[in-house]
């Protein structure tokens, strides 16, 4: 039976999916919009803030969809489909709605949502959320805090692309450099906090 | 036109190979490559997968292409590599547990991969059958290619082993990976190879040895 409230603890999955099980460094979750857009830090931000909110939508929508619908049918193997359809259709009208009554949220960050229908971070939360069995508070929270790991990460690797590129250093242009940058992210990430057990 | 303006069967297959590689000439593709390379054997099995929906639906799109309307057409493509992506998946739960479990979410995640929507909008859609095959053969042989030798170098480092696999037909009847030779190499493992970190640096030197080849040949020809 479905729950509704977190059976599980909330501070283990927020550290879990910011942290230890990071969606970019540690799961290879969301690596094109990675080197796509950590060249400046503005639109990593742009990139982040719109990626957090559809994480934790698409959590909040896919949910009652797998358990009422999916799970009681038998039909768990659609779960793919399903999920790509929401996720696809939720962005187009969010994309919708911000262009009609935002106009300068929409300038901002209104080229960020089509490329994340084929996040491939998005979709990994929600097959995530439902290969664990999470409740729906514990998903949604684990969506959102996700997508926070996702934006810090962002931020740090276009902070340090950016110094980089101002420096002038040849070895770190172009992808080779961001994966370089990645490489070094991901060793911090794993030693520092690959000793945290719950 | 006639037929001997149009590029022949083996260019669009070797295209797909070395010049246009889709991980190291496009940067797409990248989540999958870097995620189940943690050996040779998981290599091969995400490739054979990615192959089977690549050719399958790059066959449907260009089996429809005169039926899809055009401006509909990216959620008509993403039902029809969904659909294979849940063929496939189904099909390794059954027959090839081991695999499924080593691949993960990353069965599913093939609806996402940025390879097989590219090659659905720029090739299949515009293309006849038989080319458009071809072409998905060849793209999937580049990107096999690639993951086995991520997956090599990764285990080779990693465990000081490397396990040599081909996807048969085992005694019992059932798919699964044989085992043609294994070698050992005389130095420390490095398990950081094999943690996440191992797979960055792997393929920034990969990229960074492409660039600078590729740059070495260009100044030779002139």
């Amino acid at each position: 039976m479905p729950t509704f409230l977190p059976t599980e603890n909330i501070f283990e999955l927020v550290i879990t999916a910011i942290f230890t099980k990071n969606f970019l460094l540690i799961l290879f979750l969301g690596l094109c919009s990675f080197l796509g857009l950590t060249k400046d830090s503005n639109s990593s931000i742009g990139m982040s803030m719109a990626v957090t909110f559809v994480m934790g939508m698409a959590s909040i929508l896919t949910w009652p969809i797998f358990h009422f619908i999916l799970v009681p049918l038998g039909l768990e193997f659609l779960q793919t489909i399903c999920f790509i359809l929401i996720i696809a259709s939720f962005v187009q009208l969010v994309e919708f709605i911000i262009r009609k009554h935002q106009p300068s949220l929409y300038r901002s960050l209104g080229i960020y949502l089509p490329l994340i229908t084929t996040n491939c971070a998005v979709l990994g939360v929600v097959l995530l959320n439902a290969q664990q069995n999470y409740s729906y508070v514990g998903s949604v929270i684990y969506g959102v805090s996700a997508g926070l790991g996702f934006g810090l990460v962002m931020l740090i690797a276009s902070g340090i692309r950016e110094k980089l590129w101002q420096r002038g250093v040849d070895m770190f242009e172009g992808f080779t450099g961001a994966f370089l940058v990645a490489a070094i992210l991901s060793l911090i990430f794993v030693n520092y906090f690959g000793v945290i057990t719950f | 036109m006639k037929l001997d303006e149009r590029p022949s069967l083996s260019s669009e297959f070797t295209k797909g190979i070395i010049k246009n590689n889709a991980v190291f000439c496009l940067v797409l593709g990248i989540c999958p490559t870097l995620a189940v390379t943690t050996s040779f054997e998981n290599g091969m099995g995400m490739g054979m997968a990615f192959t089977f929906v690549l050719i399958g639906s790059n066959l449907v799109i260009s089996l429809l292409r005169n039926q899809i309307p055009p401006i509909i057409r990216l959620p008509i493509f993403i039902v029809i590599i969904a659909t294979f992506v849940t063929i496939i998946d189904i099909l390794l739960e059954a027959y090839m547990p081991p695999l499924y479990e080593a691949l993960g979410i990353f069965v599913p995640l093939i609806v996402v991969n940025c390879i097989v929507i590219g090659r659905a909008e720029a090739y299949a859609s515009k293309n006849p059958v038989i080319p458009s095959i071809a072409d998905a053969l060849g793209v999937s042989v580049g990107f096999i290619l690639v993951l086995m030798l991520i997956g090599g170098i990764r285990e080779l480092l990693g465990t000081g082993k490397i396990k040599f696999v081909m996807l048969w037909l085992l005694e019992n009847g059932q798919p699964g990976f044989l085992e043609l030779a294994t070698l050992n190499i005389p130095i420390e493992p490095a398990t950081v190879m094999i943690l996440p970190p191992g797979a960055f640096f792997t393929i920034a030197s990969l990229m960074f040895l492409f660039k600078f080849m590729g740059k070495k040949m260009r100044d030779r020809r002139g």
